[in-house]
């Protein structure tokens, strides 16, 4: 089915209309660019061109895919690296060398690749969709074969297999296949949701301490540019204690994903001593391609996301930045020619952003399991201005706010996470959790460690004005023992051995320096002068 | 592919550099097309926008004297592209890539797009390698390597185009490097021969024209200049950054040099994107910039990097001037976003006398830990480098206690604080138009230290 190009503006194009869908994925012009029907008018339909419309021209053809947006799960996704439309960038490298030109299209997964299938349903079983058919050892990872159609197995393979061959057959002649498609604006399902009360432990002392979160959260980590927020989110991608890390570079630069994807092949993960990529996904769209890629990347990732978690795994999707999401989001609607809201942006803003957050949760799995998903979302305010319309629509969706302030980062205080200003709702339960399972402390000296903050920030404008030398003895403690509670305790090398740092590392660590306050303020009391 | 030419004078109507055209029987976007005036000039346009029969054409050139009857459109069924070839090597040329150096046009060896494609991610090569500027405050503080973007942050009045000049006379890639550890992309020093200066100027007045002149002249290295004068077309100043980055990626990896591209000022190109963007009646985001301004410069800076398996590299050092030294404002604030770091140079370090007067705090290259160290530089230049910065930041929050309290009224050890900041920003940072190895670098920062007996409590 043929249409033809009448109409384009920037990455949109209107389309002769007839018996077009909504969302309905096209090819469209000579070039094959990838593209989705965005809106439908009288006589003509709009679609949203995937990649660089540069050299498309009128009267070229159109054609219908038939099914929408879509992403392609089976084994072979870990260790990968895809663009914002799941294109495997290494393989589309091998393909057509080190630049990315427009309209190729190319399976996410290889498709000769042979895996051993061990079924863990028998011939005769009946199943129903959800069912889990057998599994196949994707890494350390039991990757699980779900069925999505009901019916009785008349046939199920015990052996070697690929992606491009059945695995089974049902008693209505339907064949079941080790991978499927799944659109992506769609979240997966599953049987019911939990209120988060895990704790996700990062291995950043600053996080897990003063404002923990938990898994199936969401997290967002709003800051000027320089703070730090794309070394600090790869710092948990490193460390964090979940089984399976989506990353998704969402036009951010292409130089620190270079750096990302050779630091990650080198380092393991701290809690299996696995290497890092096996239990890593990366999804790239750089600043530089295409915008509209930009806006489904974040959508592709948490798709893979999802499907990792109904196998019952706990996946953590990190976005580095919902801003330039936002950005691609602004620049698509002014394209369409919709009536702009705050600052430009589309009106329904904070409804797809409070929509995408959603996607994040505990689950029991339709197979029974226990999955999670997890979000840590950087955001880049312009001009490091909170005020603005992202960061504020992400504001009333997150479940924890880390403020990254460029004034701690100036002074080099990195992770430079603000530790008055941020918060975590999920702070309650996860502290319980750390008390029950860690040290019955913990909420004890979180306390502490933040009325020392605190009464050091007061302490501080006085010194600014009567000097640090002119304070009484026991505030000359005070501030010195709340310096090194921000030197020592909050601020963490990304690069060095301290990149890493276990609960039970944390919580000591802390103790030790509240101690050393307690026992030098009983020595003041005692007559020993300060400086002794 | 059309075996005609389409020649139209169906035009609708014409608002400043946008012209609508009638009845076109086809076209595509970004199309190069003819605008032949009815005095005999000739101009080139792009195809911005087709509804139907309608298409809308921008003009790059000066669209006063066009006119609705005999103005006629040509159609050239391509997309902008570049010629492209080592003779550009050299040459100095307009913005629309024709040379203005008086000598003739080279014959191109190939044409490709100005907009060029995306690097693949998986294709980069990290950026590792140390680019020696000569200046202290950078090689030393803010390390530069080749692939990065690195802006200068400048304000009205500051020496800009002195320290942009400083950089382009004496940048280059230290000549012994031992080879880097790893199969692609390993380093193998080609001598100074292959390290080419593309130098991209935006809404240059004349007074800096021929300061820039002057130094290109004077640069023994090869360079090719791309220049844009305040008073030609606005629409030159979104072209001359592309051809050149054409020109710089066609030396880069298919000629396997190492390209530093010199590009002043951004400020002048955001405006102009500003200024095509309301003629076009598009929205406008902040400050009247429109909202893809940073996917738009995003495609710009880019464009640097290294790729694994192939010698060459583009380095970008665009010079941003920062509207009423705001650095929250949208041009070095999206810049910022992009950039692998900046340099920002600070008003009352210039009013003191210091030159190059870069303000060390705010300055920042992201990927200087990958650069430094035995291999690159030295072995002790990470501690040197930290050291340096954690006594200057407490030195310079010092002063503000010393304008309170007074000199007399800090104790010693603040004291000696207060006068390493001093010293550092007079002999450090300070260093005329003097060109220092890194060595040399590392000795004064190491002297400095060694001077003071600091502690930081």
């Amino acid at each position: 089915m043929t249409r033809r190009i009448r109409g384009i503006s920037g990455p949109t194009v209107s389309v002769e209309f007839s018996g077009l869908k909504l969302y309905e994925r096209l090819y469209v012009g000579h070039a094959m660019l990838t593209g989705e029907v965005v809106r439908l008018d009288r006589d003509r339909a709009v679609v949203q061109v995937y990649e660089d419309t540069k050299g498309l021209g009128i009267d070229e053809p159109v054609n219908i895919v038939g099914m929408p947006l879509t992403v392609r799960l089976g084994p072979g996704l870990l260790a990968g690296m895809f663009d914002g439309l799941q294109r495997p960038l290494k393989r589309l490298r091998e393909d057509m060398g080190p630049f990315i030109i427009r309209g190729k299209q190319m399976y996410a997964l290889d498709h000769m690749k042979r895996w051993r299938f061990s079924p863990l349903k028998r011939k005769g079983d009946d199943v129903r969709t959800g069912d889990i058919l057998g599994y196949v050892e994707e890494g350390a990872f039991k990757h699980l074969i779900t069925c999505n159609c009901d019916g009785r197995i008349v046939w199920i393979t015990d052996g070697e297999f690929s992606l491009g061959e059945p695995i089974g057959k049902l008693e209505d002649g339907k064949e079941i296949f080790g991978c499927h498609e799944w659109p992506v604006r769609m979240s997966r399902p599953y049987k019911r949701k939990f209120p988060p009360s895990e704790p996700l432990v990062t291995g950043q002392r600053c996080i897990d301490f003063l404002f923990p979160i938990a898994r199936g959260g969401t997290v967002i980590l709003p800051g000027g540019f320089g703070t730090g927020k794309t070394i600090l989110e790869q710092a948990i991608a490193k460390s964090a204690d979940v089984d399976i890390v989506v990353y998704v570079g969402c036009g951010e630069r292409g130089n620190e994903m270079a750096d990302l994807i050779d630091e990650f092949a080198t380092l393991s993960d701290p809690w299996t001593g696995r290497g890092l990529m096996e239990r890593t996904i990366l999804v790239v769209n750089t600043s530089n391609m295409p915008v509209a890629a930009r806006e489904a990347s974040i959508y592709t990732a948490a798709t893979m996301a999802e499907y990792y978690r109904d196998m019952g795994y706990h996946v953590l999707l990190l976005a580095d930045s919902l801003s330039r999401w936002a950005e691609a989001l602004r620049e698509i609607s002014s394209s369409l020619e919709e009536m702009p809201g705050e600052e430009g942006y589309p009106t329904y803003l904070a409804s797809r952003l409070s929509g995408f957050f959603e996607r994040a949760g505990v689950v029991e799995t339709l197979s029974g399991r226990i999955g999670s998903l997890s979000m840590v979302l950087s955001v880049s305010p312009p001009g490091g201005d909170f005020t603005e319309p992202v960061t504020q629509a992400c504001l009333r969706a997150a479940g924890a706010f880390l403020m990254l302030d460029t004034s701690l980062a100036h002074r080099r205080h990195f992770p430079a996470i603000n530790y008055f200003q941020s918060y975590s709702l999920y702070e309650k339960d996860i502290v319980r959790h750390f008390n029950e399972q860690i040290s019955s402390e913990w909420a004890g000296l979180m306390q502490r460690c933040r009325e020392l903050l605190q009464a050091e920030e007061r302490l501080r404008e006085v010194a600014e004005i009567i000097g640090v030398e002119g304070l009484q003895d026991a505030d000359m403690i005070l501030m010195k023992v709340a310096e090194m509670i921000r030197i020592e305790f909050l601020c963490q090398n990304a690069y060095a051995e301290d990149a890493f740092s276990p609960p039970e590392k944390t919580v000591s660590k802390i103790r030790e320096v509240v101690e050393f306050y307690d026992s030098s303020i009983s020595r003041l009391r005692e007559g020993v002068s300060r400086n002794q | 592919m059309r075996l005609s030419e389409h020649i139209y004078s169906t035009i609708t109507s014409i608002r400043g550099p946008l012209l609508f055209i009638d009845e076109v029987f086809t076209a595509r976007i970004g199309e190069v097309v003819r605008v032949h005036s009815p005095d005999g000039r000739i101009m080139d346009g792009e195809v911005l926008k087709i509804d139907a029969k309608t298409v809308l054409i921008q003009v790059y050139g000066e669209t006063r004297g066009l006119d609705i009857e005999n103005t006629s459109i040509v159609f050239a069924d391509t997309v902008k592209k570049a010629p492209l070839s080592t003779d550009i090597i050299g040459r100095i040329f307009n913005g629309s890539f024709a040379p203005i150096d008086g000598l003739p046009m080279f014959i191109p060896e190939k044409w490709s797009p100005i907009t060029g494609f995306p690097i693949n991610p998986s294709a980069r090569a990290r950026p590792e390698e140390f680019i020696e500027t000569g200046f202290s405050v950078i090689d030393g503080l803010n390390t530069l390597v080749k692939g990065q973007k690195l802006p200068i942050f400048s304000c009205a009045g500051l020496p800009s185009k002195e320290v942009a000049a400083g950089m382009l006379k004496n940048a280059i890639i230290p000549p012994v490097l031992p080879l880097a550890k790893g199969g692609e992309g390993g380093f193998v020093n080609r001598g100074k021969g292959d390290f080419v200066v593309v130098f991209v100027a935006i809404g240059l007045t004349y007074h800096e024209y021929s300061f820039y002149m002057n130094i290109l002249g004077e640069m023994k290295g090869g360079f090719v200049a791309f220049v844009n004068m305040a008073d030609e077309p606005v629409m030159e100043r979104l072209l001359a950054p592309r051809f050149a980055l054409a020109s710089a990626e066609y030396l880069a990896f298919e000629k396997g040099m190492d390209v530093l591209v010199v590009i002043t000022d951004m400020t002048n190109y955001c405006d102009a994107l500003r200024e095509v963007s309301t003629a076009r009646e598009e929205l406008p985001g902040r400050r009247g910039y429109p909202g893809y301004m940073y996917s738009d410069l995003a495609s710009i800076y880019e464009r640097a990097g290294r790729i694994k398996g192939i010698p060459g590299s583009v380095t970008m050092l665009p010079i941003v001037t920062m509207p009423e030294d705001d650095i929250t404002h949208p041009i070095p604030d999206l810049t910022g976003y992009i950039t692998e770091g900046q340099i920002v140079l600070n008003r009352e370090l210039h009013q003191k006398g210091i030159f190059p007067p870069v303000d060390v705090l705010p300055s920042l290259s992201r990927l200087m830990q990958r650069g430094i160290g035995e291999g690159h530089t030295r072995g002790d230049h990470r501690k040197i480098a930290n050291d340096l910065y954690k006594y200057y930041a407490k030195g310079r929050d010092l002063r503000r206690l010393e304008a309170i309290v007074g000199r007399d009224g800090m104790t010693d050890s603040d004291r000696q604080m207060l006068d390493f900041a001093d010293a550092f920003e007079r002999e450090f940072v300070n260093q005329r138009m003097e060109r220092r190895d890194v060595n040399e670098t590392l000795d004064i920062g190491l002297n400095i230290l060694k001077r003071f007996s600091l502690e930081v409590r």
